[in-house]
């Protein structure tokens, strides 16, 4: 019965963060800045929902802490990807923003 | 012995997975996975690790279970609860830019570890990695100075790994 409460609050939480992730997709201006909000929103979010799954069935426990393992590992690389193609097939950054090492960086490298 | 090494570490992380996904430690169970997982690490030890087995030295997996990953979570929370602030202020206040850091971790897995790590912890974003030099996207920029930089985003990771990896 505890068990049940805790798994169900888990999974709010999740929830929550997932739908700020999806606030995060409208609210922000361009595609680095999109990444930032749902890669980490994502990530913590989905580990929490499905720890709140292996909480309520235990049985099911170290199947789902497998698979936060593996969200936690293979997030972030695909997170990256994604950013540096982006970068690479020429999303230019928001207007605003204050600097750019990286396009710097790649004309010095054309350059040479 | 470099080869058996790597082979032995893929052949124990593989039986640690079956293990979970499986769910018990009944004896045709464990005799099933450890022949599969012995088959599949000939094939695959090559392209799964660099390092073999030294990176299930008692110190890592300790120091790793016990002080680096209550960090990181601690870490992702607190990025969330920032996420979270920027998404819902009606003002949006964000202060985007790309920053270049360097790394002071010499191993091919200590990089990727402190680079996964930057991507979830607040407002930073690894876009790529060269050598030693790493490029960010900051969403709140506070300096554009390498030197600056390389203390306030990576650093943090660098002390807490720095005493079991390299």
């Amino acid at each position: 019965m505890i068990g049940k409460v805790i798994g169900e609050i888990f999974m709010i939480i999740g929830g929550i963060f997932m739908f700020l992730a999806s606030l995060g997709l409208l609210r922000m201006p361009d595609v680095y800045n999109r990444m930032q909000t749902s890669t980490k929103a994502v990530t913590l979010g989905a580990m929490s929902s499905i720890l709140g799954v292996g909480i309520i069935h235990p049985a099911w426990l170290p199947k789902c802490l497998l698979i936060i393992i593996f969200i936690l590992f293979t997030n972030p690389v695909s997170a990256h990807a994604i950013g540096r193609a982006a970068y690479r097939t020429g999303v230019k950054l928001w207007p605003g923003s204050k600097c750019d090492k990286y396009g710097e960086y790649l004309k010095e490298e054309e350059n040479a | 012995m470099k080869g058996i090494s790597k082979w032995l570490y893929t052949a124990i992380v593989f039986l640690i997975v079956w293990v979970a996904l499986t769910g018990t430690l009944r004896w045709d169970e464990l005799v099933t996975g450890i022949a599969v997982s012995i088959i599949l690490a000939i094939f695959t030890a090559h392209i799964f690790t660099t390092e073999g087995i030294k990176n299930l030295s008692p110190k890592r997996v300790v120091c790793g279970i016990i002080y680096f990953f209550p960090y990181l979570i601690w870490q992702m929370i607190k990025a969330n609860l920032d996420v979270a602030y920027r998404v819902i202020h009606p003002k949006r206040p964000i202060n985007p830019g790309i920053v270049k850091v360097k790394t002071k971790m010499r191993s091919n897995l200590a990089k990727t570890i402190v680079a996964n790590s930057i991507t979830l912890t607040p407002g930073t974003f690894t876009l790529d990695v060269k050598g030693d030099e790493m490029f960010i996207h900051w969403i709140d920029v506070k300096t554009d100075d390498v030197e600056e930089a390389s203390k306030m985003i990576p650093g943090v990771f660098e002390k807490c790994l720095m005493k079991f990896m390299d």
